[in-house]
């Protein structure tokens, strides 16, 4: 049985509406928050409304509203028990864990059911069925129907997601190559672009895409890939109110409102109404209690034989990306140095609007404007973008300790290479830098450790580093204890040793 | 022409007139005295001869090569300068990076390309000579203060210039230390008929070691003349000011 991973739904059209999303959530608590009278008891469910229409998006007409099939859904239980729903913003990788510490009462999001939900959680019956499609050029129509054409090519989907696991499955089988995306908008635009041959992601998201793009640009196969279920998700002692949550939504699959809801997101279909026919009469015959108490035996030891070689490849991932990076860094930050100490007031002024730039700004905006922004220009492959995104914003900060080291060193010294006969360039390479190198040693240790760290942001343009991969070993076993013990080891592992022996060419240096 | 001869050197910063009409000439194998109290404008002079300052005018010449009022040429058009005239600083400024010898090494293999072995020959025979050679593998700040300034005075001397200036050598030196010095540059100039340019309070070592002083006041050349003589029968009331505060001068 493939494990199958938690479902993670970002949308992110471009990098400042991560920033307008966050905002519109923080709003929507402080608005809700002073609004809420006591009148009603609260039903508080936690979703993400950067996961968009038709599962919970801001409403356009007023942000500090959300709305979508799974608002809608929340608003029907919420009613049915007599409480008043209240929407509390969470990021969806993060709705399990925090329903079960009791940030609210249900969790919903298009959460895609799965054993191992069942066995950590008290979970819904399904209330929508969805199946995985696979995404192609029109061009590849014919060649590419099923998972299986596509060995040695690229296929994208989310990351942590059952599709991102099935993708897992097929590389071993076929030799296929998973590429994993943190929002559901740019593996589509990757695939328009050329940059990953196919997608495999729900139908909805699929669908959505493609109404996005105005119907063209890639088309979806006919043929389901695999078929899944969203649930809603309450924390394991809340059973009671997860079957309370159940009669309600069944009575709501009988009247027909449920069946008008999707209708009204336009994802609803004859063969919805046919499942939820199967969910009334299976309801009838054996009450689901049963299945929800068993656990997944053994789940924890797989996961780290499983995982563990993962774990060891992304942190390899890492360090090349750092180390290449703080390469570009180190030599950008000497370039820009020696431009803003030596270059014309014109080149000291692009360079000084350089840096202040890439300092004051985020370097995930940066990444984002380097992957997806200039995909016009330059398609550059995911890893060359993180390599140059880091580099280039950590050039930033180098420079200035290289300034700052090179102003430092005393003025006697440059005339000292000056009356000696030495050229200006000389006198840089022989006499100021070298001192000054020393000077910036220190520092730039504290860079590279931090740029070690920073190396995790590049998850979201699709490259699986040690946090990303951290983070998918950590939803699949339903804890961070392991996983965040072994990601923190491997992290020390590379920065303390580093540390180390900064210290100690500091000390041979000083000594000297 | 041989060995430095100033003509009418004028600086002025600002409005104020740091140097005024100087005129100086050292000779092959004479070490000159530039004394003066503080301010009187002896390191404008040095940093003028040494091309590391502008000045405003009159002109500047070295064996040949003249400087003319104006900015500093750049690096690249000084090389006859820089191959005529060495300089040690007040505060040696040696490289901290790098060895005694190294220090000493590094312009004749980068600024005269000669080979590593030809540098490192000459710079052993000139630590020799200034008694540093046994702290040839020494950094600067392993040194005291009498040993880092004869290697700056070593590094100085490697490209063998014509001119040697330096900028209050004695001020960081125990009173036996400055007649040892005396001695040493006597040795290193009557041989090679090199000429030097010492700027200096210091009166004891002008008269025992330099030829010849020349007294500054005011940015004005006031008196000059064979050392002993100026400094035994004063003229100028700034050379006498000088004898008189030798006791409480930095030097002392």
């Amino acid at each position: 049985m493939p494990v199958r991973a938690m479902m993670r739904r970002t949308f992110l059209p471009r990098g400042p509406a991560i920033l307008a999303a966050t905002a519109i959530a923080l709003l929507t608590l402080c608005v809700r928050a002073s609004a809420q009278s006591a009148a009603k008891p609260e039903l508080r469910w936690g979703g993400d409304a950067e996961g968009g229409a038709p599962f919970v998006e801001a409403d356009p007409a007023d942000p500090s509203k959300v709305r979508g099939f799974d608002v809608e859904i929340a608003e029907m239980i919420a009613r049915g028990l007599g409480r008043e729903p209240r929407f509390i913003q969470v990021a969806w990788a993060s709705i399990e864990q925090s329903v079960e510490r009791g940030d609210f009462d249900v969790g919903m999001s298009g959460l895609e059911d799965r054993p191992e939900l069942r066995a950590r959680h008290s979970v819904s019956i399904p209330y929508y069925e969805f199946h995985e499609v696979l995404a192609v050029r029109p061009a590849d129509r014919g060649r590419y129907r099923k998972l299986s054409d596509l060995a040695g090519r690229r296929v994208a989907t989310l990351g942590a997601t059952m599709a991102y696991q099935m993708l897992l499955d097929e590389q071993g089988r076929s030799g296929l190559v998973p590429i994993s995306y943190d929002d559901d908008v740019h593996p589509y635009s990757d695939l328009v672009a050329g940059r990953v041959d196919a997608v495999l992601l729900d139908n909805i998201i699929a669908e959505r895409s493609l109404r996005r793009m105005g119907g063209s640009g890639f088309i979806i196969q006919p043929e389901a890939a695999a078929t899944g279920h969203y649930v809603a998700v309450f924390s394991r002692a809340n059973a009671a109110l997860r079957d309370s949550a159940n009669e309600i939504l069944r009575a709501r699959m009988r009247d027909g409102s449920l069946e008008q809801t999707f209708r009204r997101w336009g994802v609803w279909s004859p063969a919805q109404g046919a499942y939820f026919q199967r969910v009334l009469s299976a309801a009838a015959q054996s009450p689901e209690h049963e299945a929800q108490t068993a656990a997944v035996p053994g789940a924890g030891e797989r996961s780290l034989r499983t995982y563990l070689p993962a774990l060891l490849r992304a942190a390899v991932i890492t360090l090349v990306l750092s180390c290449l990076a703080m390469a570009l860094a180190v030599s950008v930050g000497i370039a820009v140095a020696a431009g803003r100490v030596y270059g014309p007031p014109v080149v000291r002024a692009v360079l000084t609007v350089y840096v202040e730039v890439m300092r004051g700004t985020p370097v995930l905006l940066q990444l984002f404007v380097i992957y997806y922004g200039l995909s016009g220009v330059i398609r550059l492959p995911a890893f060359a973008a993180a390599v140059i995104g880091l580099g280039l914003n950590y050039g930033a900060y180098e420079s200035e300790i290289y300034r700052a080291a090179l102003q430092a060193i005393p003025r006697s010294q440059l005339e000292a290479g000056r009356t000696l006969g030495l050229s200006e360039w000389q006198i840089l390479r022989l006499v100021r830098g070298p001192q000054a190198l020393r000077l910036a040693l220190a520092p730039m240790t504290n860079d590279f450790v931090a740029l070690l760290k920073d190396s995790s942001l590049v998850s979201v343009i699709t490259v699986v580093e040690l946090t990303k991969q951290t983070a998918i070993y950590a939803t699949n076993v339903g804890s961070w204890v392991v996983p965040g013990i072994l990601c923190s080891a491997l992290y020390l592992a590379f920065s303390l040793p580093l540390s180390r022996f900064a210290r100690r060419l500091e000390q041979k240096w000083s000594a000297a | 022409m041989s060995g430095l001869n100033v003509t009418d050197l004028r600086v002025v910063r600002g409005t104020r007139e740091i140097l005024r009409d100087i005129d100086l000439a050292v000779q092959p194998g004479e070490i000159c005295a530039l004394m003066g109290a503080s301010g009187a404008g002896k390191s404008t002079v040095l940093r003028s001869v040494a091309a590391l300052q502008a000045f405003d005018g009159g002109t500047i010449d070295v064996g040949g090569f003249t400087l003319h009022p104006g900015p500093v040429p750049r690096q690249s058009r000084l090389k006859e300068l820089r191959s005529r005239v060495g300089m040690v600083f007040q505060a040696h400024s040696l490289f901290e990076h790098l060895t005694a010898l190294d220090n000493v090494t590094l312009a004749p293999v980068h600024a005269l390309g000669w080979t590593r072995a030809k540098a490192k020959d000459v710079a052993m025979k000139l630590l020799e000579e200034l008694g540093v050679a046994h702290r040839a593998t020494a950094y600067p700040r392993e040194l005291s203060g009498g040993e880092a300034q004869r290697v700056a005075i070593a590094r100085a001397l490697a490209p063998d210039p014509m001119l040697l200036l330096m900028d209050e050598p004695t001020s960081a030196l125990d009173p036996a230390r400055r007649g040892a010095l005396g001695d040493t540059l006597g040795e290193l100039t009557r041989g090679g008929g090199r000429g030097m340019l010492i700027s200096t309070h210091d009166v004891d070592f002008a008269r025992s070691a330099c030829d010849r002083v020349v007294i500054l006041s005011q940015g004005v050349l006031v008196e000059e003349g064979p050392a002993r003589e100026v400094l035994a029968n004063p003229r100028h009331p700034a050379t006498r000011e000088l004898l008189q505060h030798r006791d409480d001068s930095p030097a002392a």
